[in-house]
């Protein structure tokens, strides 16, 4: 103890001074950012009004999006979507992130934290509806909504459309070297990612539901399986090809791909697009054999305390000069149509963002919620495989030195038992 | 053998510094390759002052710091004043528990902290936050108070406290003006020590926050997890920089007050 | 004036912000959802039995090596000049300073496949090593964050070591090993007790360093708790019966421990 204690008082002057500077910084920080904006585009907003309902009120919003998943103007000339809201309406912006659909769940089911706008997939939707983690969205007051393509209203997930605005969309593909990767791209399949010649050159998926995915693809299942046998054969593969993976992964495949520490990645279309325009060596390409297509979709969870502010966020998230902003930034599909007319006709075209009707109707599938049973066995076997030991590991190592240092506390146990008896006489 | 001896602290020191100084060395570099050093730029600190997000969880770190190392201490010391004046057994079982944040691994105490605040939140109406977040700091915090003001009781004569009462003092002035000089040097070191450790806290924070009051290191953490950018380095440069700056006046204030009361201090 | 009473706001404290939630792990860990008693979570912990091993393992080493490198390390400072050893002391413990995530981030960079290390050996002519997102890696990781929790301990033990005592040893006709297990090693006891449980407790419950530097393949306890809380595998009940269990294993570790000291420090 005696050490924290010493730590720490040699510490603690430093984090006083940290404070101070850290309060001139953002002092000096607030002055050239206005400059800024006042130079960033003018946004054409269609009904100022209904933006100004809650001026003046204080209020603030708690928005928990993907990480990468808005235009938060770090680059220079993109949109900061969230400042944009907080000059036009006076609500505050509490933007945070999370990496995984199972992780917004674990934050909303165990009620830690409340939200007012969430952005998960489809069969996580349909699970928090089923939940009554989220609830019906007031569609009065999100006019925008008029904008969304009609092929993405009354989905599987939410039939009556009464609890999410479509935000993205998008399909899993595999991002890979093409300097190393001497495949045509054609050729390119799934089992690409199990294949031993580039051991410890490939990425995976770190969630259950889309590394799941890709073993049931490979062995042909349905996506959406909840037969125990194919669930159990998916986790075999994805235990098969845990000795050549280099890493789990989410959003750390910026970085990964992007710096060139790995040669093979599944990812998010939108994702892969963005990596891409970083770094010319790689390809992205999405397997002709079929792949899994998803919907992210706003919603507001049950514990908003704030639905109205939450509404004019998703509506503002609507507006065409925003939602344009977004997907420009994120490279996702958009469900929206005046953003998707802002798009250039190159990415309109584009068969990766855009792929044409015949191919997402055959060969892309859309996660559907599993039941609870087949939820906990994915979830289970996931656990399983991600701490299942390398093959390679010596297996015996560990636990020989563990008897050897249970006898090790033995022996002085008992010596020094021995040793207090002596002193008595 | 003082030769290799000065070999070996120099290659440790290597070990320990190395790290720090590649981050720092990128914070400077040109493009965002991480090992390729391509040309010299300060835009990374710039825009690491231009990072809302950033820039706002430290200020809410700092908030949270002083409020919780604040009340921690007084709530601290008031604990050490009663449990001071307790007998053997009472004493001994509160010290334990006192020890207990302190040698249960952090993520346990932030585990434990989030299913309290959770049974709570379900039935009255809390929500994780500043409040859940600051809790947890105090009660990480207290012990360390505790900690650093009991031993200063130990050394002290046990009964001045009375003279000072038969001399005519009132129980409370008795304490102001006899009592509370003697604790003073546990007191405020237990106040820098929460005050540190509320800054530096990852873990139990992580557990305990929730959708608002984001900490620094918090806001770390998710920037590492996402597209890494050079701010990061920038950020780390900028507190090592600091840390520097604070260690050295330190040891230099430190160094004069020994000089001042004319003995040799180590350090 | 009965001085006792001020400690009472903190006994309430204490009781509802120590004592309660450990009691609400024990809760979570023997109950369903539906509240009815259960030991299926506790005895599911067992399937993860190789992750307790991998964990123990692992910081068992972790704390070893930190032990073989800090030792040296403290006892060059306790011999320096008294007015140099403080500047050092200063020295060795200003990294520990940085928040250990960025201390872990550097490493990230370090290790990658494209990173630093790799690039200076391939100059070397050396092909790339897979350094990151290996066991290794975390030992590492473990080792750089902690070293300082072991160099403090043990210098402030031997800081306290009278000098002469080697001169009184060699003069006594030990050799240098004998000064060394006879004299310096037993008299540094309490440090090396403490170091030890500074460096294992947090190195078998980190999840940060195994995250970031293991790559998601090589989880330990700490990962298992925050994924059943906060991760990809929502399971509060099973989380706090994992919990537990740590808290059982940190438990007997610390009074196999508290056997070495010599002196009876109440340390739990």
């Amino acid at each position: 103890m005696d050490i924290r204690k010493l730590l720490a008082a040699a510490a603690a002057p430093f984090l006083m001074l940290s404070l101070l500077t850290g309060c001139t910084a953002a002092e000096t920080a607030d002055e050239p950012e206005e400059e800024e904006e006042s130079e960033a585009q003018t946004l054409t907003i269609a009904d100022p009004d209904y933006y100004s309902r809650f001026k003046g009120q204080g209020l603030s919003i708690n928005v928990y999006n993907w990480g990468e998943y808005i235009s938060d103007g770090a680059d220079d000339g993109t949109l900061d979507v969230n400042g944009e809201f907080e000059k036009l309406t006076g609500i505050k912006v509490n933007y945070t992130n999370y990496a995984t659909n199972e992780e917004l769940y674990a934050k909303l089911k165990g009620g830690a934290a409340s939200y007012d706008v969430v952005i998960p997939s489809d069969y996580m939707i349909s699970k928090m509806i089923k939940e009554g983690l989220v609830q019906p969205i007031d569609f009065d007051n999100i006019p925008n909504f008029g904008y969304i393509m009609e092929d993405f209203r009354n989905l599987a997930y939410d039939p009556d459309n009464a609890y999410s605005v479509p935000y993205t969309w998008g399909t899993v593909g595999i991002i890979y070297d093409s300097t190393v990767i001497d495949i045509p791209e054609e050729d390119i399949d799934w089992d690409i990612l199990w294949n031993e010649d580039y051991a410890d050159e490939i990425l995976m998926f770190d969630n259950p539901r889309d590394a799941f995915a890709i073993a049931e693809l490979i062995c042909g299942y349905s996506l959406n399986t909840e037969d125990s046998s194919e669930l159990e054969q998916a986790a075999f593969r994805l235990r098969q090809q845990k000795r050549i993976v280099q890493g789990y992964v989410m959003d750390e495949v910026f970085d990964k791909m992007g710096g060139g520490d790995a040669l093979i990645a599944p990812y998010y279309a939108g994702d892969a697009l963005t990596i891409l325009e970083d770094n010319d060596a790689l390809s992205f390409v999405v397997p002709k054999s079929g792949t899994n297509r998803f919907i992210d979709a706003m919603c507001i969870p049950s514990s908003s305390r704030q639905k109205e502010a939450a509404e004019m966020y998703i509506n503002f998230m609507c507006e065409p000069d925003i939602a344009f902003a977004n997907i420009d930034y994120i490279c996702y599909s958009t469900p929206h149509s005046a953003a998707f007319e802002m798009l250039d006709e190159e990415t309109q075209n584009s068969p990766v963002s855009y792929p044409d009707s015949e191919f997402v109707r055959d060969k892309t599938t859309v996660f559907v919620n599993l039941s609870d049973e087949a939820n906990q066995k994915m979830q289970d076997l996931w656990t399983e495989m991600k701490s299942a030991e390398d093959e390679n590991s010596n297996k015996w190592l560990a636990p020989v030195f563990l008897v050897f240092c249970i006898l090790l506390m033995i022996f002085v146990l008992i010596r020094r038992h021995i040793k207090n008896k002596k002193d008595i006489f | 053998m003082k030769k290799l001896g000065k070999i070996y602290l120099a290659l440790v020191l290597l070990f320990l510094y190395v790290p720090i100084f590649v981050l720092i060395v990128f914070s400077f570099n040109e493009t965002k390759s991480r090992s390729v050093f391509s040309g010299f730029t300060l835009d990374w600190y710039v825009r690491l002052f231009h990072n809302r997000i950033i820039i706002s969880s430290l200020v809410n770190t700092i908030i949270i710091a002083v409020s919780a190392s604040v009340i921690s201490t007084v709530l601290g010391t008031l604990a050490a004043i009663g449990i001071n004046g307790m007998r053997k057994l009472p004493k001994a079982v509160i010290m334990n528990v006192t020890n207990i944040p302190i040698i249960n691994p952090e993520i346990v105490t932030g585990v434990s902290l989030m299913l309290l605040f959770v049974f709570f939140a379900a039935r009255m109406n809390l929500e994780f936050g500043f409040v859940t977040l600051l809790i947890a700091h105090i009660t990480f915090d207290v012990p360390y108070v505790i900690l650093n003001v009991m031993p200063k009781f130990n050394q002290m004569d046990p009964h001045i406290y009375e003279a000072a009462q038969d001399l005519g003092c009132s129980p409370l002035s008795a304490f102001r003006k006899v009592v509370l000089p003697e604790i003073m040097p546990g007191v405020v070191s237990g106040f820098l020590m929460s005050f540190t450790y509320s800054l530096d806290d990852f873990v139990v924070s992580y557990f305990t926050s929730g959708s608002t009051s984001q900490t620094l290191p918090i806001t770390i953490y998710s920037m590492t997890r996402r597209k890494v950018s050079p701010e990061i380095n920038a950020l780390s440069t900028i507190i090592f920089i600091v840390v520097i700056i604070v260690l050295v006046v330190k040891n230099a204030i430190e160094k004069r007050a020994a000089v001042k009361s004319g003995q040799v201090k180590e350090g | 004036m009965k001085l006792k009473y001020l400690s009472s706001p903190y006994l309430v404290w204490m009781v509802v912000f120590i004592l309660v939630p450990l009691l609400m792990i024990a809760y979570f860990a023997f109950t369903t959802d539906s509240g009815s008693l259960t030991i299926k979570y506790l005895s599911d912990v067992g399937q993860y039995a190789n992750i307790f091993v991998r964990s123990i393992w692992l910081a068992l080493i972790a704390t070893v090596i930190c032990l073989i490198i800090a030792y040296p390390v403290a006892f060059i400072l306790s011999r320096m000049d008294k007015h140099r050893q403080g500047t050092m002391l200063m020295i060795v413990m200003l990294p520990m300073w940085m928040n250990f995530l960025l201390r872990t981030y550097a490493w990230m960079t370090l290790l990658a496949n494209n990173g630093i290390i790799n690039h200076l050996l391939a100059l070397a002519g050396l092909g790339p090593v897979k350094l990151i997102n290996t066991s290794g890696a975390v030992v590492l990781g473990m080792v750089y964050n902690y070293l300082p929790f072991m160099i403090l301990p043990l210098y402030s033990v031997m800081e306290k070591i009278d000098g002469s005592l080697f001169e009184a040893a060699s003069d006594l006709g030990c050799s240098s090993s004998q000064t060394l297990f006879r004299v310096i090693i037993p008299l540094s006891m309490p440090g090396i007790t403490s170091g030890v449980t500074m460096v294992f407790v947090p190195a078998i419950s980190t999840f940060i360093i195994s995250r970031m530097l293991g790559g998601g393949s090589n989880l330990l306890i700490g990962d298992l708790i925050e994924m059943q809380f906060l991760g990809n595998s929502y399971n509060p009940h099973l989380g706090a019966a994992i919990s537990l269990v740590l808290m059982v294993i940190i438990l007997v570790i610390m009074t196999v421990m508290n056997q070495f000291d010599p002196d009876d420090q109440v340390l739990m």
